[in-house]
């Protein structure tokens, strides 16, 4: 059945942001230090894409990498474009300066996790929105306007968190003060790094939700980037998950849940301690993932790997699209199902 | 109440000496600091950490408090180990009143040493609680030579080798001699695991111990805490603020899940009859915040609570803590505050839950529906 598939590759018919064989490489003494690893991925317009992948992985890379942000010395290479709704291609690794001030807040926006140390502590939350604001020419008052009307969007009292500072609002109300902000000058895309990760659980999965009624309010593209895949399966349009500073495998939600095709998806399915799942099924992933200055040649999951053969350590694994829409890199993709028994079916109703 | 906590029991060989420790109605408060003007007028705002919590801990089991953050957790489970004094209630030590020893209060049938090295704690942060400058084997050494000093260098390398080959760090001279930076995260929690456990201790308190690990190294962790649970007999009391990772380690252990919020336990009980049947609303509302790795059951719902933010726990609320959040709140819960029930704190109890919603013939169903209640979705939980 799969050789009846046309191998699409990342293609996509109506993409915001491509990014073709994108690598972050830093110049070391002795050898280079490859924290992105030939990745190539495409945002679709209106989808929220959750980016999957446990601490290390590359997986900030990856946003940072789409907005041109990696900071030095840390060099970016390969392509990204954005593709505007109307009007001209950019590349965005080829900005100028002033050029990537404008595309960054105004087109593309970042939230991170930690919002405390992304507020000015000696300046209140007015002062943020007035600032962004003017710093790119809007009108203060149209944009407070705004303003107001995203943080009650986001069960925020706007009167009382405009005039706080960030040290006087709790954690949760610091994060969605943080993503009002961002939307501020109305970007098209909305790049999230673990935007919900130090907080707890009932605000992380209030957030979500949040986002999920913001996202259609506001027309945006959302990436999402966490280690906690159940958290963002439920939101997410697309999953992409990432290992060891490559793409591992990347499917719709359901197809990554149901019917992962790569073993390192599957493990990590396993590993996740999960509510609904006998407790006998989760099992802990053996070893540990490599250092970015030593990755394995060939498959970087090989060394893990129970169905490692030579060929994963010697060769990098080509995109096999196994189905509509969703690709692997894995040689053994169709043994995978066997050797890494998940099944969420049976998982779910036990 | 039981017998337990009055001075009778306070011996050795009393019927009871599997429950290693005992809190009754233990509350702890932390005022919070003034400025000296300040000081002259106002009393000080005091922060209700734990309020009114009773609970045995038995050998060879496993307690998970599971809450947000500021419900208390910490501080109840610091309690727990008698680290944190508790500004009201008892806190003993297989019958020994754990500050009376520390005190030298009354008559002391076990030395404050002996209970402290029974009661130990691994911290969240591994990379945190190792000394950065130290080898391994530097750290592990000290808590044997001040405890036992006349142990010979042979005997003290010994006993930290097979305990670190006994967590899976082989070969053990290899680790021994390396500095923590030179360890991944689940190994330095290994670490702290090990350093705790050369104390034979009967109690750990483990505070997120495994929140800090990635995702894969979690279960595994949590497995290694087991096995060694059943070898030393030890007990865990297990803080997280994740649904799953409680539920893991208390399912495995036969232990019991406590959800707290605002400083009061609000439900426990075993594991199962916690997180598949809540009956406490706040329990139904982390059960929803729990998300499920089947994106097709995972509807992205409105939070099933009237406000998403935390009150301020120097004024909790009145009655009931959870009222101006509650989706099922009614009058009655404004002033009256629903009771865990005397079962609770043994382990034997069964499942409590201090909601009225559990007493059918309570007041509360003639009471009326605050405001924002009927509008509030209810939790949409499939079983």
């Amino acid at each position: 059945m799969q050789d009846t598939l046309q191998q699409r590759g990342p293609d996509s018919a109506d993409p915001v942001i491509t990014a073709r064989n994108v690598s972050v490489t830093y110049d070391l003494e002795h050898r280079d230090a490859m924290v992105l690893d030939d990745v190539s991925i495409d945002l679709r317009r209106g989808e929220i894409l959750g980016v999957v992948g446990e601490s290390g992985s590359g997986k900030s890379m990856l946003a940072n990498a789409m907005m041109d942000a990696v900071e030095e010395p840390g060099i970016t290479t390969g392509e990204v474009t954005y593709h505007p709704e109307d009007g001209d291609p950019v590349d965005v690794l080829d900005l100028s300066h002033d050029e990537l001030n404008e595309f960054r807040w105004e087109e593309v926006s970042m939230v991170f996790q930690g919002a405390l140390s992304s507020f000015n502590p000696t300046m209140d939350i007015r002062g943020h929105f007035e600032e962004t604001l003017e710093a790119h020419d809007y009108d203060v008052d149209e944009g407070m306007e705004r303003a107001r009307q995203l943080l009650s969007d986001l069960y925020l009292n706007p009167d009382r968190v405009l005039d706080s500072y960030a040290h006087e609002l709790s954690g949760g109300m610091s994060q969605r003060a943080l993503i009002a902000l961002s939307l501020i000058l109305e970007p098209q895309v909305l790049l999230m790094d673990e935007p919900t990760a130090a907080l707890d659980l009932l605000m992380q999965r209030s957030i979500l939700s949040l986002l999920a009624d913001i996202k259609e309010k506001y027309d945006l593209t959302i990436l999402f980037i966490t280690h906690d895949l159940p958290l963002v399966a439920g939101l997410a349009d697309r999953l992409a998950i990432l290992y060891a500073f490559e793409l591992a495998e990347v499917g719709t939600a359901e197809q990554i849940a149901h019917n992962s095709k790569h073993p390192y998806t599957r493990a990590l399915l396993q590993a996740v301690p999960n509510l609904d799942a006998p407790t006998e099924s989760m099992r802990p992933i053996e070893g540990t993932a490599p250092n970015p200055a030593h990755v394995p040649d060939g498959c970087h999951y090989a060394p893990r790997c129970p169905l490692a053969t030579k060929e994963c350590h010697n060769e990098s694994p080509p995109w096999v699209d196994v189905e509509e829409d969703h690709r692997s890199a894995c040689f053994h993709y169709d043994e995978a199902d066997e050797a890494v028994p998940f099944d969420l079916e049976e998982v779910s109703d036990a | 109440m039981s017998d337990r906590a009055t001075p009778a029991a306070n011996s050795w060989d009393d019927e009871d000496d599997d429950i290693v420790m005992s809190l009754e109605d233990v509350s702890v408060h932390f005022e919070k600091e003034q400025g000296i003007v300040e000081s002259m007028f106002d009393e000080p705002e005091t922060v209700q950490a734990v309020s009114d919590v009773s609970i045995d801990i038995p050998e060879n089991d496993v307690l998970a408090l599971v809450g947000e953050s500021g419900c208390g957790k910490t501080t109840l489970g610091k309690t727990i180990i008698g680290v944190q004094r508790p500004t009201e209630g008892t806190v003993s030590y297989r019958g020994q009143d754990v500050w009376d020893a520390r005190d030298g209060r009354g008559d002391v049938q076990i030395e404050h040493d002996d209970i402290r090295k029974a009661l130990q704690m691994i911290h969240q942060d591994p990379g945190a609680a190792l000394n950065p400058n130290r080898k391994v084997l530097t750290t592990l050494e000290a808590p044997l030579k001040k405890w036992d000093p006349d142990m010979s260098t042979e005997d003290r390398r010994a006993r930290i080798f097979a305990l670190l080959d006994r967590v899976g760090m082989e070969p053990p001279e290899d680790y021994a001699h390396r500095f923590p930076h030179q360890l991944s995260g689940g190994e330095q929690q290994r670490i702290a695991l090990v350093r705790a456990l050369l104390m034979n201790p009967d109690v750990i308190l483990a505070d997120e111990a495994v929140s800090a690990l990635d995702v894969s190294l979690r279960v595994e962790t949590m497995d290694l805490l087991l096995e060694l649970q059943e070898q030393f007999n030890t007990s865990f009391v297990f803080i997280s603020h994740n649904l799953s990772n409680a539920r893991y380690l208390a399912k495995e252990a036969g232990g019991r899940i406590g959800i707290m919020y605002l400083g009061e336990i609000v439900e426990i009980g075993p594991p199962e009859e916690v997180l598949n049947d809540p009956q406490h609303p706040y329990s139904k509302v982390l059960r929803w915040a729990t998300a499920d790795l089947d994106p097709t059951a995972q509807k992205m719902t409105d939070p099933p609570v009237r406000s998403i933010d935390i009150p301020d726990p120097v004024n909790p609320p009145s009655g009931c803590r959870f009222h101006t959040r509650c989706p099922e709140a009614r009058e009655v819960c404004k002033t009256e505050s629903p009771e865990l029930g005397e079962d609770a704190a043994s382990p034997g109890g069964g499942r409590c839950a201090a909601c009225f919603r559990t007493d059918p013939d309570h007041e509360y169903w003639d009471s009326e529906p605050l405001d924002g209640v009927d509008d509030a979705e209810s939790p949409v939980l499939e079983d």
